[in-house]
Protein backbone atom coordinates (compact mmCIF):
# COMPACT_ATOMS: atom_id res chain seq x y z
CA UNK A 1 0.00 0.00 0.00
CA UNK A 2 1.26 3.44 -1.12
CA UNK A 3 2.14 5.47 1.96
CA UNK A 4 0.04 8.68 2.13
CA UNK A 5 2.88 11.62 1.30
CA UNK A 6 3.60 14.01 4.30
CA UNK A 7 1.68 17.62 3.91
CA UNK A 8 4.61 19.91 3.08
CA UNK A 9 3.44 23.07 3.98
CA UNK A 10 4.88 26.68 1.80
CA UNK A 11 5.85 28.98 4.00
CA UNK A 12 7.03 32.73 2.81
CA UNK A 13 9.46 33.91 5.63
CA UNK A 14 10.01 37.96 5.29
CA UNK A 15 13.65 38.01 6.59
CA UNK A 16 15.34 41.19 7.59
CA UNK A 17 18.15 42.28 5.65
CA UNK A 18 20.24 43.32 9.25
CA UNK A 19 19.52 40.52 11.43
CA UNK A 20 16.82 36.99 10.66
CA UNK A 21 18.28 36.97 7.15
CA UNK A 22 22.19 37.10 8.53
CA UNK A 23 20.61 33.93 11.44
CA UNK A 24 19.25 32.06 8.44
CA UNK A 25 22.71 32.55 7.15
CA UNK A 26 24.46 31.76 10.39
CA UNK A 27 21.45 28.45 10.63
CA UNK A 28 23.84 27.37 7.49
CA UNK A 29 26.54 27.70 8.40
CA UNK A 30 26.75 26.10 11.59
CA UNK A 31 24.84 23.20 10.17
CA UNK A 32 21.75 23.81 12.28
CA UNK A 33 18.95 22.10 10.40
CA UNK A 34 15.88 24.44 9.38
CA UNK A 35 13.51 22.90 7.55
CA UNK A 36 13.07 23.36 3.28
CA UNK A 37 9.22 24.35 3.72
CA UNK A 38 10.97 27.79 4.64
CA UNK A 39 11.20 30.36 1.02
CA UNK A 40 13.28 33.16 2.54
CA UNK A 41 13.06 36.46 1.10
CA UNK A 42 14.99 39.63 2.22
CA UNK A 43 13.73 42.91 3.17
CA UNK A 44 15.19 46.09 4.11
CA UNK A 45 13.75 45.70 7.44
CA UNK A 46 10.84 44.04 8.93
CA UNK A 47 8.93 47.89 8.87
CA UNK A 48 8.93 47.84 5.10
CA UNK A 49 6.94 44.35 5.22
CA UNK A 50 3.69 45.84 3.69
CA UNK A 51 0.32 43.69 4.77
CA UNK A 52 -0.31 43.53 1.00
CA UNK A 53 2.77 41.32 0.47
CA UNK A 54 1.43 38.67 3.52
CA UNK A 55 -1.86 38.66 1.84
CA UNK A 56 -0.52 37.82 -1.42
CA UNK A 57 1.41 35.00 -0.06
CA UNK A 58 -1.50 33.58 1.82
CA UNK A 59 -4.04 34.48 -1.31
CA UNK A 60 -1.10 33.08 -3.71
CA UNK A 61 -0.84 29.48 -2.55
CA UNK A 62 1.37 29.97 0.95
CA UNK A 63 0.46 27.87 3.87
CA UNK A 64 1.77 30.28 6.79
CA UNK A 65 3.86 33.43 6.35
CA UNK A 66 6.74 34.48 9.42
CA UNK A 67 8.18 38.16 9.19
CA UNK A 68 11.50 38.19 11.20
CA UNK A 69 13.02 41.24 13.10
CA UNK A 70 15.90 42.84 14.69
CA UNK A 71 15.44 42.80 18.53
CA UNK A 72 14.32 45.61 20.41
CA UNK A 73 16.42 48.42 20.11
CA UNK A 74 18.30 46.91 17.11
CA UNK A 75 16.64 47.89 14.44
CA UNK A 76 18.36 49.95 11.56
CA UNK A 77 15.64 52.02 11.26
CA UNK A 78 15.27 52.67 14.93
CA UNK A 79 11.46 51.55 15.54
CA UNK A 80 10.65 49.26 12.34
CA UNK A 81 10.17 46.38 13.98
CA UNK A 82 7.88 47.84 16.75
CA UNK A 83 5.73 48.97 13.64
CA UNK A 84 5.80 45.93 12.03
CA UNK A 85 4.30 44.21 15.44
CA UNK A 86 1.79 46.70 15.28
CA UNK A 87 1.05 45.79 11.38
CA UNK A 88 0.96 41.99 12.15
CA UNK A 89 -1.56 42.65 14.78
CA UNK A 90 -4.01 44.77 12.65
CA UNK A 91 -3.40 42.01 9.86
CA UNK A 92 -4.25 39.30 12.62
CA UNK A 93 -7.44 40.38 13.67
CA UNK A 94 -8.36 41.68 10.39
CA UNK A 95 -8.19 37.76 9.45
CA UNK A 96 -9.32 36.79 12.75
CA UNK A 97 -12.36 39.04 12.81
CA UNK A 98 -13.57 37.71 9.14
CA UNK A 99 -13.22 34.17 10.37
CA UNK A 100 -10.19 33.06 8.52
CA UNK A 101 -7.00 31.49 9.82
CA UNK A 102 -4.69 34.46 11.13
CA UNK A 103 -2.67 31.07 12.91
CA UNK A 104 -1.04 30.93 9.50
CA UNK A 105 1.05 34.72 10.11
CA UNK A 106 3.78 35.56 12.62
CA UNK A 107 6.16 37.68 13.57
CA UNK A 108 9.75 37.17 15.32
CA UNK A 109 12.31 39.39 16.47
CA UNK A 110 15.52 37.02 15.64
CA UNK A 111 18.76 38.68 15.80
CA UNK A 112 22.28 38.14 13.29
CA UNK A 113 23.52 36.02 16.10
CA UNK A 114 20.60 34.25 16.65
CA UNK A 115 21.13 30.80 14.50
CA UNK A 116 20.08 28.42 16.85
CA UNK A 117 16.90 30.48 17.53
CA UNK A 118 16.18 31.11 13.86
CA UNK A 119 16.28 27.38 13.30
CA UNK A 120 14.32 26.59 16.17
CA UNK A 121 11.70 28.83 15.57
CA UNK A 122 11.64 27.76 11.41
CA UNK A 123 10.76 24.28 13.12
CA UNK A 124 8.22 25.21 15.47
CA UNK A 125 6.72 27.30 12.69
CA UNK A 126 6.96 24.20 10.08
CA UNK A 127 5.63 22.15 12.58
CA UNK A 128 2.45 24.40 13.71
CA UNK A 129 1.39 24.83 9.69
CA UNK A 130 1.63 20.97 9.34
CA UNK A 131 -0.65 20.30 12.03
CA UNK A 132 -2.99 23.18 10.58
CA UNK A 133 -2.82 21.65 6.97
CA UNK A 134 -3.28 23.31 3.59
CA UNK A 135 -4.51 26.72 3.42
CA UNK A 136 -7.60 26.79 1.87
CA UNK A 137 -7.87 30.20 0.50
CA UNK A 138 -4.39 29.82 -1.08
CA UNK A 139 -5.77 26.93 -3.26
CA UNK A 140 -9.51 28.91 -4.22
CA UNK A 141 -9.64 30.08 -7.54
CA UNK A 142 -12.94 32.43 -7.08
CA UNK A 143 -11.17 34.75 -4.41
CA UNK B 1 -15.72 73.90 28.24
CA UNK B 2 -19.19 74.18 25.85
CA UNK B 3 -20.83 77.41 26.02
CA UNK B 4 -24.08 78.00 24.89
CA UNK B 5 -25.86 80.36 23.05
CA UNK B 6 -29.51 80.77 21.09
CA UNK B 7 -29.94 81.39 17.59
CA UNK B 8 -33.53 82.66 18.43
CA UNK B 9 -36.15 80.75 15.30
CA UNK B 10 -38.39 83.40 14.19
CA UNK B 11 -40.78 82.92 11.21
CA UNK B 12 -38.09 82.23 8.66
CA UNK B 13 -37.91 78.31 10.32
CA UNK B 14 -35.27 76.34 11.48
CA UNK B 15 -33.51 76.51 8.11
CA UNK B 16 -33.86 80.05 7.58
CA UNK B 17 -32.10 80.54 11.12
CA UNK B 18 -29.23 78.63 9.63
CA UNK B 19 -29.08 80.39 6.95
CA UNK B 20 -28.83 84.01 8.20
CA UNK B 21 -26.35 82.64 10.67
CA UNK B 22 -24.07 81.73 7.77
CA UNK B 23 -24.90 84.74 6.29
CA UNK B 24 -23.98 86.60 9.33
CA UNK B 25 -20.56 84.84 9.27
CA UNK B 26 -19.56 86.34 6.06
CA UNK B 27 -21.41 89.82 6.37
CA UNK B 28 -19.28 89.92 9.47
CA UNK B 29 -16.46 88.75 8.08
CA UNK B 30 -15.28 86.46 11.18
CA UNK B 31 -15.01 84.08 7.89
CA UNK B 32 -14.06 85.04 4.33
CA UNK B 33 -15.79 82.26 2.80
CA UNK B 34 -17.55 78.95 3.71
CA UNK B 35 -17.56 75.31 2.54
CA UNK B 36 -20.93 73.98 3.07
CA UNK B 37 -24.08 72.31 1.11
CA UNK B 38 -25.78 74.60 -1.31
CA UNK B 39 -28.95 73.20 -2.71
CA UNK B 40 -28.50 72.79 -6.62
CA UNK B 41 -31.27 74.66 -8.72
CA UNK B 42 -33.08 71.52 -9.24
CA UNK B 43 -33.12 70.64 -5.49
CA UNK B 44 -32.95 66.83 -5.72
CA UNK B 45 -29.06 67.58 -4.42
CA UNK B 46 -27.48 69.43 -1.71
CA UNK B 47 -23.95 69.79 -2.77
CA UNK B 48 -20.53 71.22 -0.90
CA UNK B 49 -19.81 74.40 -2.09
CA UNK B 50 -17.07 77.12 -1.63
CA UNK B 51 -19.15 80.37 -1.08
CA UNK B 52 -17.69 83.88 -0.34
CA UNK B 53 -21.31 86.29 -1.30
CA UNK B 54 -23.56 85.92 1.42
CA UNK B 55 -26.59 86.38 -0.83
CA UNK B 56 -25.37 82.91 -2.04
CA UNK B 57 -25.52 81.37 1.57
CA UNK B 58 -29.50 81.75 1.17
CA UNK B 59 -29.06 78.24 -0.89
CA UNK B 60 -27.29 76.50 1.61
CA UNK B 61 -28.46 73.51 3.41
CA UNK B 62 -26.41 71.55 6.00
CA UNK B 63 -29.27 70.33 7.61
CA UNK B 64 -30.93 68.13 4.57
CA UNK B 65 -30.87 64.69 4.79
CA UNK B 66 -28.58 63.33 2.39
CA UNK B 67 -24.63 63.69 1.89
CA UNK B 68 -23.22 62.91 -1.57
CA UNK B 69 -19.76 62.95 -0.68
CA UNK B 70 -17.97 63.08 2.53
CA UNK B 71 -16.65 66.98 2.54
CA UNK B 72 -13.48 66.06 4.52
CA UNK B 73 -11.91 64.90 1.21
CA UNK B 74 -12.83 68.05 -0.42
CA UNK B 75 -11.06 70.07 2.50
CA UNK B 76 -8.07 68.03 1.93
CA UNK B 77 -8.49 68.85 -1.24
CA UNK B 78 -8.48 72.67 -1.04
CA UNK B 79 -5.72 72.26 2.08
CA UNK B 80 -3.25 69.53 0.69
CA UNK B 81 -1.00 71.56 -1.42
CA UNK B 82 -0.48 74.89 0.78
CA UNK B 83 -2.96 75.71 3.71
CA UNK B 84 -6.02 78.42 3.15
CA UNK B 85 -4.73 81.79 3.33
CA UNK B 86 -8.21 83.16 3.85
CA UNK B 87 -10.61 82.13 7.20
CA UNK B 88 -12.19 79.26 5.72
CA UNK B 89 -15.31 78.34 7.57
CA UNK B 90 -16.65 74.12 6.94
CA UNK B 91 -19.50 73.36 7.92
CA UNK B 92 -19.34 69.46 8.96
CA UNK B 93 -21.61 66.29 9.70
CA UNK B 94 -19.94 64.51 12.76
CA UNK B 95 -18.27 61.60 10.45
CA UNK B 96 -16.74 64.07 8.12
CA UNK B 97 -15.32 66.31 11.01
CA UNK B 98 -13.50 62.95 11.95
CA UNK B 99 -12.53 62.00 9.05
CA UNK B 100 -11.15 65.21 9.09
CA UNK B 101 -9.12 64.82 12.01
CA UNK B 102 -7.47 61.61 10.30
CA UNK B 103 -6.37 63.40 7.21
CA UNK B 104 -4.78 66.35 9.18
CA UNK B 105 -2.85 63.34 11.55
CA UNK B 106 -2.26 61.80 7.53
CA UNK B 107 -1.12 65.56 6.77
CA UNK B 108 -3.13 65.50 4.33
CA UNK B 109 -5.26 68.31 4.85
CA UNK B 110 -4.13 71.32 7.55
CA UNK B 111 -6.56 73.48 9.93
CA UNK B 112 -4.94 76.46 9.76
CA UNK B 113 -7.41 79.12 9.46
CA UNK B 114 -10.27 76.96 9.68
CA UNK B 115 -13.65 77.60 11.70
CA UNK B 116 -15.18 74.38 11.86
CA UNK B 117 -18.58 74.05 12.50
CA UNK B 118 -19.93 70.95 12.94
CA UNK B 119 -23.88 69.99 12.63
CA UNK B 120 -25.98 67.99 14.90
CA UNK B 121 -26.76 64.80 12.70
CA UNK B 122 -30.12 62.97 12.73
CA UNK B 123 -28.69 60.81 9.64
CA UNK B 124 -29.01 61.05 5.82
CA UNK B 125 -30.45 59.49 3.10
CA UNK B 126 -29.36 57.77 -0.32
CA UNK B 127 -28.79 60.40 -2.52
CA UNK B 128 -31.32 58.62 -5.04
CA UNK B 129 -34.18 58.53 -2.08
CA UNK B 130 -33.30 62.16 -1.14
CA UNK B 131 -34.27 63.31 -4.59
CA UNK B 132 -37.52 61.44 -4.65
CA UNK B 133 -38.43 62.53 -1.14
CA UNK B 134 -37.78 66.18 -2.66
CA UNK B 135 -40.22 65.58 -5.11
CA UNK B 136 -42.91 64.59 -2.67
CA UNK B 137 -42.55 67.93 -0.35
CA UNK B 138 -42.37 71.58 -0.70
CA UNK B 139 -39.72 72.08 2.86
CA UNK B 140 -38.21 68.56 3.23
CA UNK B 141 -36.10 69.24 4.93
CA UNK B 142 -38.18 70.82 7.78
CA UNK B 143 -40.77 67.44 6.94
CA UNK B 144 -37.46 65.43 7.93
CA UNK B 145 -36.87 67.51 11.21
CA UNK B 146 -40.17 66.57 12.15
CA UNK B 147 -40.43 63.34 11.47
CA UNK B 148 -36.96 62.60 13.38
CA UNK B 149 -37.57 64.50 16.07
CA UNK B 150 -40.80 62.82 17.15
CA UNK B 151 -38.66 59.97 17.80
CA UNK B 152 -39.94 57.54 15.16
CA UNK B 153 -37.60 55.17 13.60
CA UNK B 154 -37.02 56.64 9.72
CA UNK B 155 -36.92 53.72 7.70
CA UNK B 156 -35.13 55.90 5.11
CA UNK B 157 -32.23 56.80 6.43
CA UNK B 158 -29.17 55.18 5.63
CA UNK B 159 -27.83 52.12 7.65
CA UNK B 160 -24.78 53.21 8.31
CA UNK B 161 -26.51 56.76 9.91
CA UNK B 162 -29.38 54.65 11.96
CA UNK B 163 -26.67 52.55 13.47
CA UNK B 164 -23.75 55.71 14.23
CA UNK B 165 -22.86 56.19 17.99
CA UNK B 166 -21.14 59.69 17.36
CA UNK B 167 -24.22 62.17 16.14
CA UNK B 168 -22.63 64.81 17.68
CA UNK B 169 -19.30 66.40 16.43
CA UNK B 170 -16.06 66.02 18.30
CA UNK B 171 -13.75 69.03 17.97
CA UNK B 172 -15.87 71.61 16.52
CA UNK B 173 -15.45 75.35 17.12
CA UNK B 174 -18.85 75.58 17.25
CA UNK B 175 -21.54 73.22 16.78
CA UNK B 176 -25.12 73.90 15.23
CA UNK B 177 -26.98 72.21 18.20
CA UNK B 178 -30.66 70.48 17.26
CA UNK B 179 -30.51 68.02 20.01
CA UNK B 180 -32.41 68.91 22.88
CA UNK B 181 -33.26 72.36 21.45
CA UNK B 182 -36.89 73.45 21.32
CA UNK B 183 -37.33 73.95 17.70
CA UNK B 184 -39.90 76.16 17.62
CA UNK B 185 -38.03 78.83 19.93
CA UNK B 186 -34.17 78.22 18.86
CA UNK B 187 -31.26 76.49 17.76
CA UNK B 188 -28.20 76.00 20.44
CA UNK B 189 -25.24 77.51 19.03
CA UNK B 190 -22.15 75.26 21.01
CA UNK B 191 -19.14 76.67 21.94
CA UNK B 192 -16.17 74.31 21.77
CA UNK B 193 -13.16 76.01 21.70
CA UNK B 194 -12.14 79.63 22.20
CA UNK B 195 -12.26 80.69 18.56
CA UNK B 196 -15.93 79.66 18.54
CA UNK B 197 -16.67 81.79 22.05
CA UNK B 198 -15.16 84.62 20.35
CA UNK B 199 -17.53 84.23 17.04
CA UNK B 200 -20.68 83.95 19.36
CA UNK B 201 -19.41 87.19 21.35
CA UNK B 202 -18.78 88.92 17.80
CA UNK B 203 -22.61 88.09 16.66
CA UNK B 204 -23.89 89.30 19.82
CA UNK B 205 -25.47 86.14 20.65
CA UNK B 206 -27.04 85.61 23.98
CA UNK B 207 -25.20 82.77 26.18
CA UNK B 208 -27.77 80.43 27.70
CA UNK B 209 -27.69 77.41 30.03
CA UNK B 210 -29.62 74.03 28.66
CA UNK B 211 -30.62 70.99 30.26
CA UNK B 212 -32.16 68.85 27.83
CA UNK B 213 -29.04 68.96 25.04
CA UNK B 214 -26.74 66.18 27.18
CA UNK B 215 -29.82 64.12 28.16
CA UNK B 216 -31.22 63.92 24.59
CA UNK B 217 -27.71 63.29 23.54
CA UNK B 218 -27.11 60.51 25.80
CA UNK B 219 -30.45 59.03 24.90
CA UNK B 220 -29.50 58.94 21.20
CA UNK B 221 -26.79 57.54 21.78
CA UNK B 222 -27.80 54.47 23.59
CA UNK B 223 -30.08 54.08 20.95
CA UNK B 224 -28.17 53.96 18.08
CA UNK B 225 -25.41 52.08 20.00
CA UNK B 226 -27.78 49.34 20.59
CA UNK B 227 -28.42 49.94 16.90
CA UNK B 228 -25.07 49.44 16.01
CA UNK B 229 -24.38 46.47 18.42
CA UNK B 230 -27.13 44.56 16.51
CA UNK B 231 -25.45 45.12 13.20
CA UNK B 232 -22.08 44.05 14.04
CA UNK B 233 -23.56 40.70 14.87
CA UNK B 234 -25.52 40.02 12.27
CA UNK B 235 -22.73 41.30 10.17
CA UNK B 236 -20.67 38.71 11.66
CA UNK B 237 -23.18 35.99 11.17
CA UNK B 238 -23.75 37.13 7.42
CA UNK B 239 -20.29 37.27 6.44
CA UNK B 240 -17.52 35.29 8.89
CA UNK B 241 -15.92 32.89 6.87
CA UNK B 242 -14.29 32.06 3.61
CA UNK B 243 -17.40 31.04 2.38
CA UNK B 244 -19.84 33.77 3.87
CA UNK B 245 -17.11 36.74 3.20
CA UNK B 246 -17.30 35.24 -0.54
CA UNK B 247 -20.31 35.03 -1.07
CA UNK B 248 -20.70 38.43 0.12
CA UNK B 249 -18.17 39.90 -2.69
CA UNK B 250 -19.58 36.84 -5.07
CA UNK B 251 -20.92 40.73 -7.00
CA UNK B 252 -17.46 42.41 -6.73
CA UNK B 253 -16.43 43.53 -9.99
CA UNK B 254 -13.16 45.19 -8.46
CA UNK B 255 -14.24 48.53 -10.08
CA UNK B 256 -12.72 49.82 -6.86
CA UNK B 257 -15.50 52.18 -6.35
CA UNK B 258 -15.27 51.83 -2.20
CA UNK B 259 -12.13 52.80 -2.55
CA UNK B 260 -12.35 56.13 -4.65
CA UNK B 261 -15.35 57.60 -2.54
CA UNK B 262 -13.61 56.38 0.46
CA UNK B 263 -12.29 59.69 2.82
CA UNK B 264 -9.96 57.49 4.20
CA UNK B 265 -8.09 55.67 1.23
CA UNK B 266 -5.58 58.36 1.25
CA UNK B 267 -2.39 57.44 -0.74
CA UNK B 268 -1.84 59.15 -4.13
CA UNK B 269 -1.78 56.17 -6.01
CA UNK B 270 -3.65 53.26 -4.65
CA UNK B 271 -0.93 49.94 -5.40
CA UNK B 272 -4.13 48.18 -6.82
CA UNK B 273 -4.15 51.13 -9.40
CA UNK B 274 -0.37 51.35 -9.87
CA UNK B 275 2.19 49.52 -11.83
CA UNK B 276 2.93 47.48 -9.07
CA UNK B 277 -0.07 45.03 -10.24
CA UNK B 278 0.54 45.45 -13.21
CA UNK B 279 1.73 41.74 -14.20
CA UNK B 280 2.76 39.73 -17.57
CA UNK B 281 0.64 37.41 -19.01
CA UNK B 282 2.84 35.04 -18.08
CA UNK B 283 2.08 36.10 -14.20
CA UNK B 284 -1.80 35.32 -14.94
CA UNK B 285 -1.23 31.85 -16.72
CA UNK B 286 0.99 30.43 -14.04
CA UNK B 287 -1.57 31.89 -11.44
CA UNK B 288 -4.11 29.95 -13.05
CA UNK B 289 -2.07 26.91 -13.42
CA UNK B 290 -1.52 26.71 -9.59
CA UNK B 291 -4.59 26.73 -9.01
CA UNK B 292 -6.08 24.99 -11.73
CA UNK B 293 -7.80 28.42 -12.44
CA UNK B 294 -8.52 32.20 -11.48
CA UNK B 295 -11.24 34.36 -11.23
CA UNK B 296 -11.11 37.50 -13.76
CA UNK B 297 -10.44 40.19 -12.69
CA UNK B 298 -8.18 38.68 -10.33
CA UNK B 299 -7.24 39.90 -6.62
CA UNK B 300 -11.27 41.04 -5.49
CA UNK B 301 -10.59 39.39 -2.16
CA UNK B 302 -6.84 40.58 -2.09
CA UNK B 303 -8.08 44.12 -2.46
CA UNK B 304 -10.71 44.20 0.61
CA UNK B 305 -8.20 42.75 2.69
CA UNK B 306 -5.52 45.05 2.22
CA UNK B 307 -7.82 47.73 2.10
CA UNK B 308 -8.69 46.66 5.88
CA UNK B 309 -5.68 46.78 6.48
CA UNK B 310 -4.46 49.55 5.02
CA UNK B 311 -6.97 52.07 6.55
CA UNK B 312 -9.48 50.63 9.20
CA UNK B 313 -7.63 51.68 12.54
CA UNK B 314 -9.44 55.59 10.76
CA UNK B 315 -12.68 54.41 9.52
CA UNK B 316 -15.08 56.48 10.53
CA UNK B 317 -18.24 54.50 9.49
CA UNK B 318 -19.26 56.85 6.81
CA UNK B 319 -20.97 54.53 5.03
CA UNK B 320 -20.27 55.85 1.73
CA UNK B 321 -18.52 52.97 0.68
CA UNK B 322 -21.87 50.87 0.36
CA UNK B 323 -23.44 53.53 -1.03
CA UNK B 324 -20.86 53.84 -4.01
CA UNK B 325 -20.64 50.66 -4.60
CA UNK B 326 -22.95 49.08 -8.25
CA UNK B 327 -23.86 45.43 -6.88
CA UNK B 328 -25.22 46.38 -3.21
CA UNK B 329 -22.32 44.76 -1.83
CA UNK B 330 -22.63 45.74 2.29
CA UNK B 331 -18.97 47.15 2.47
CA UNK B 332 -19.02 49.49 4.84
CA UNK B 333 -20.62 47.18 7.24
CA UNK B 334 -17.78 44.92 7.12
CA UNK B 335 -15.33 48.00 7.16
CA UNK B 336 -17.17 48.67 10.13
CA UNK B 337 -17.74 45.03 12.11
CA UNK B 338 -13.45 45.09 11.42
CA UNK B 339 -12.60 48.37 12.60
CA UNK B 340 -14.54 47.72 15.17
CA UNK B 341 -11.82 45.03 16.42
CA UNK B 342 -8.87 47.09 15.23
CA UNK B 343 -9.80 49.92 16.91
CA UNK B 344 -10.46 48.61 19.88
CA UNK B 345 -6.69 46.63 20.37
CA UNK B 346 -5.24 49.82 20.04
CA UNK B 347 -8.16 51.98 21.92
CA UNK B 348 -8.49 54.13 19.59
CA UNK B 349 -11.25 56.16 17.63
CA UNK B 350 -10.86 57.73 14.55
CA UNK B 351 -11.38 61.88 14.71
CA UNK B 352 -11.81 61.88 18.62
CA UNK B 353 -8.82 63.70 19.26
CA UNK B 354 -6.05 65.27 17.08
CA UNK B 355 -3.85 64.71 19.92
CA UNK B 356 -3.96 61.03 19.76
CA UNK B 357 -1.65 59.82 17.57
CA UNK B 358 -2.43 57.22 14.59
CA UNK B 359 -1.75 53.80 16.21
CA UNK B 360 0.49 52.62 12.76
CA UNK B 361 2.80 55.68 13.02
CA UNK B 362 3.86 54.70 17.38
CA UNK B 363 4.20 51.89 19.27
CA UNK B 364 4.99 50.88 22.98
CA UNK B 365 7.63 48.87 23.57
CA UNK B 366 5.86 46.39 25.69
CA UNK B 367 2.03 45.47 24.09
CA UNK B 368 0.30 42.90 22.17
CA UNK B 369 0.97 39.74 23.98
CA UNK B 370 -1.43 37.67 21.87
CA UNK B 371 1.48 38.43 19.20
CA UNK B 372 3.17 35.96 20.81
CA UNK B 373 6.72 37.32 19.69
S1 LIG C 1 -14.37 52.44 4.59
FE1 LIG C 1 -16.45 53.08 3.97
S2 LIG C 1 -17.43 53.59 5.95
FE2 LIG C 1 -15.22 53.55 6.36
S3 LIG C 1 -14.56 55.69 6.09
FE3 LIG C 1 -14.26 54.64 4.09
S4 LIG C 1 -16.16 55.07 2.93
FE4 LIG C 1 -16.59 55.55 5.11
S1 LIG D 1 -17.55 49.35 -5.13
FE1 LIG D 1 -18.47 47.29 -4.90
S2 LIG D 1 -18.03 46.24 -6.85
FE2 LIG D 1 -16.68 48.04 -6.78
S3 LIG D 1 -14.76 47.22 -5.87
FE3 LIG D 1 -15.99 48.06 -4.16
S4 LIG D 1 -17.13 46.25 -3.40
FE4 LIG D 1 -16.37 45.71 -5.46
S1 LIG E 1 16.23 46.90 10.41
FE1 LIG E 1 15.73 44.88 11.09
S2 LIG E 1 13.67 45.19 11.73
FE2 LIG E 1 14.20 47.22 11.14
Amino acid sequence: MAEEKEFEPIIVGFFCNWCTATAADLAGTLRMQYPANIRPIRTMCSGSVDPVYVLRALLGGADGVIVGGCTPGDCHYVSGNYKARRRMSILKTVLNTLGLEDDRVWIKWISAAEGAKFARIMNEVTESVKKLGPNPIGKDWSI
Amino acid sequence: MERYAILPIGKQGVLGTVRQFLASLLEKKLVDALLVPLELPTRDNVVPTIVSNPEQVQAANPLAPVMPVNAARLVSRITMVSPSPDRLGVVLRPCELRALVELVKLKQASLEKLLLIGIDCHGTYPVDDYGKFVKESSSPTEDFLNRVREGKDDPLLRKACQTCEYPVPMGADLTIGLFGANLEKGIVLVAGTPEGEKVIQELGLEAIETEERQPAIAKLIEERAGKREELLKQTQEEIRGLDKLMAALATCINCHNCKTVCPLCYCKECFFDSPVFEFEAEKYLGWAKRKGALRMPNDTLLFHLTRLNHMVISCVGCGLCTEACPNDIPVSDIFRLVGHQVQKTFDYVPGRNLDEELPLTTFKEEELPEIGM
